[in-house]
């Protein structure tokens, strides 16, 4: 599914002391199947932003078309966007409510009217993806968790309804690093499996770059930069003056370049690093 | 002078030096009818005046539950914790204690509670029943600390992330703590904002002479301590100076942890047979080491 953003202006608190404009006509385009990474530094309005995808806030001015429809006009129900637009929000405690792990995950799967062998199905496989032990946790309170399980239940919920557009507001904070990855490679592989289109909101530099397809970096309500990630961890001194920063490896390069060690410095990741100072060092020895 | 100030003058001469907290063999159950956990199980820890650890390990190896029992917010099933020699189960003890050891949580916005930056940090100085001159001394100081006095009149919901994370640090450090303890303090931070939150963390350390407990999921952020612990399963199965720790790759990974990135890139370098230390763990060491091979 395609989602176009047109004008978008979001200000909370209208004309009251409080009065923020968190978003500030904003336009931009995103292809079906395409795996976008949003970035930009706390405050810069990447929540604000995704909770317009599905209905959860209505636009000050501007529109949002997902397919070519207008989610903003009167008749299109908010349940109708739901079951296409899954939201994983950035607080969990925000998203879950149930009294056990099944029955939050059950809860999505439940809505789109699947019977229950259907959604058992649903939240064993959504379990499974965010790696949490089906048998051993299904029946524990959601609030009796550690942070990092809390944050897999939220994810798993999302999961399980197998949205069109998938959006993961940092979906990995609190996560142990071999979570981290492997939930992040779990929904890449989900991504090129059924082509859903994929939006991650995410601090780490190091995961958007292994991972998207093109990034949008926002910055004080506007979208800044937005290009492939190559494209857009060049501008470092951009993304600082902004508060972000470009993954270690980048950095590293980047360091070898001011001294005098001519290595490519469009490199995201350890592979294409290690790669290239392989080579290096051979030919230094054969020079 | 109060008897928290006596202790705090004391702490500053030395005389207590030594011991922070000692955990002594403490197992904590959260079981009940319907299900077993065990989150903390037999575990022994020390940690001296002054020191800077890192606790890492994956989700649910019991980080959290054992930051909770340093000020007395969860007690030991079985076993002891003591906070500067007072015993966390002693009840009459428990506001010392957790002056003594405050917290700081991964997000800000559940730590601030009033609407103008210096009230919040006024919060635990006006609970003590402090004097008025004595509380405003302390917003001034801690704010300093974290470097936020220009904030001191605006609204916190107004600030940045890394900033209200720093106002709640601030509120912590005026009420004179002698350890502080970060349960991810960063995980919600853009790039920037963890500089700041790690940068104003190392300077209480080293300029406030505060001992510093922190757990984390950003291995970065573990290269700076004095020594990095790691769990698993309530226990703890891994300790050591940062570069003894992060030296053993592969057994971090089979618990789920990680290197920085620079470190992973070192190793794998030398299982291609590059001549490189294992102990890498900045990107300015790894630029010398290869600069060397020239
Ligand atoms: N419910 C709200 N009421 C008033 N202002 C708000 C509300 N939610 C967000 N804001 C403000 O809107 C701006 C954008 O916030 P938003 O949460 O979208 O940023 P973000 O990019 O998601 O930040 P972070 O990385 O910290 O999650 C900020 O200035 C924020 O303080
Ligand atoms: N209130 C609770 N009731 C029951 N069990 C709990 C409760 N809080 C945590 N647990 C369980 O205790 C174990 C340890 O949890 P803890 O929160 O200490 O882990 P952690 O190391 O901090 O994990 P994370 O990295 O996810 O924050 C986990 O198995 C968790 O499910
Ligand atoms: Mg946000
Ligand atoms: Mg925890």
């Amino acid at each position: 599914m395609s989602i176009k953003i047109e004008n978008l202006t979001h200000i909370y608190n209208p004309s009251s002391p409080f009065e923020t404009t968190a978003l500030d006509n904003i336009s931009f385009e995103v292809t079906e199947g395409e795996f976008i990474g949003l970035i930009g530094h706390t405050g810069s309005g990447k929540s604000t932003l995704i909770q317009h995808l599905n209905g959860l806030l209505k636009p000050t001015k501007g529109k949002i078309l997902i397919n070519q429809v207008d989610i903003t006009s009167k008749d299109v129900k908010l349940q109708d966007i739901r079951k296409n637009v899954g939201l994983v929000f950035q607080y969990p405690e925000h998203q879950l409510f149930e009294e056990t792990v099944y029955k939050d995950i059950a809860f999505g799967p439940a809505n789109l009217g699947l019977n229950e062998e259907e959604i058992k199905a649903r939240v064993v496989e959504a379990m499974d993806l965010v790696r949490l032990p089906f048998q051993e946790l299904r029946d524990r309170s959601p609030f009796e968790l550690s942070g990092g399980q809390r944050r897999r239940v939220a994810i798993a919920g999302v999961l399980a309804m197998k949205p069109n557009i998938l959006i993961l507001d940092e979906p990995t904070a609190g996560l142990d690093p071999k979570g981290r990855d492997e939930i992040l490679e779990q929904i890449k592989s989900l991504h090129q499996q059924v082509q859903n289109t994929v939006i991650l909101v995410s601090h780490s530099m190091e995961d958007i770059a292994k991972l998207v397809d093109r990034i949008i970096v926002m910055h004080k309500g506007k979208v800044s930069l937005i290009g492939k990630p190559t494209q857009v961890f060049k501008e470092v001194e951009v993304l600082e003056s902004i508060g972000l920063g470009i993954p270690q490896i980048t950095y590293l390069m980047k360091m070898l370049k001011e001294n005098n060690i001519k290595l490519r410095e469009d490199i995201l990741t350890i592979e294409e690093a290690k790669a290239e100072i392989i080579n290096w060092i051979r030919g230094n020895k054969n020079a | 002078m109060s008897y928290e100030g006596a202790l705090y003058i004391e702490f500053k001469r030395g005389i207590y030096m030594e011991k922070m907290i000692k955990v002594d063999k403490v197992t904590y159950d959260y079981s009940n009818s319907e299900k077993e956990v065990i989150a903390l199980n037999n575990i022994s820890l020390e940690v001296k005046q002054g020191e800077f650890v890192v606790i890492i390990g994956h989700n649910g190896s019991g980080k959290s539950t054992l930051a909770k029992h340093l000020n007395a917010l969860l007690l030991p099933t079985e076993g002891d914790v003591f906070v500067k020699g007072l015993n966390t189960k002693d009840e009459s003890k428990i506001w010392d204690i957790r002056q003594f050891a405050g917290m700081v949580f991964q997000n800000p916005d559940n730590q601030i509670v009033a609407t103008i930056v210096e009230e919040d940090v006024a919060f635990g100085p006006e609970n003590l029943g402090l004097q008025p001159n004595e509380i405003r001394n302390r917003i001034e100081s801690s704010l300093k600390v974290v470097d936020m006095e220009e904030f001191r009149h605006k609204a916190p919901h107004l600030l940045s992330g890394g900033q209200k994370q720093r106002i709640a640090i601030a509120g912590v450090i005026a009420m004179r703590p002698s350890c502080i303890i970060f349960d991810e303090p960063t995980a919600m931070l853009d790039p920037s904002g963890r500089k700041e939150v790690i940068n104003t963390i190392k300077k209480l350390n080293k300029e406030e002479q505060i001992t510093i407990i922190h757990i984390t999921h950003f291995m970065e952020e573990a290269v700076n301590a004095d020594r990095v612990i790691v769990m698993e399963d309530g226990d703890i199965v891994l300790e050591g100076t940062p570069r003894e720790v992060f030296s053993q790759v592969e057994r971090l990974k089979k618990l789920a942890l990680d290197v920085p990135q620079v470190t992973e890139l070192a190793h794998q370098l030398i299982k291609e047979g590059i001549d490189l230390p294992h102990d890498i763990l900045t990107v300015d060491e790894m630029v010398m080491k290869l600069c060397q091979l020239k």
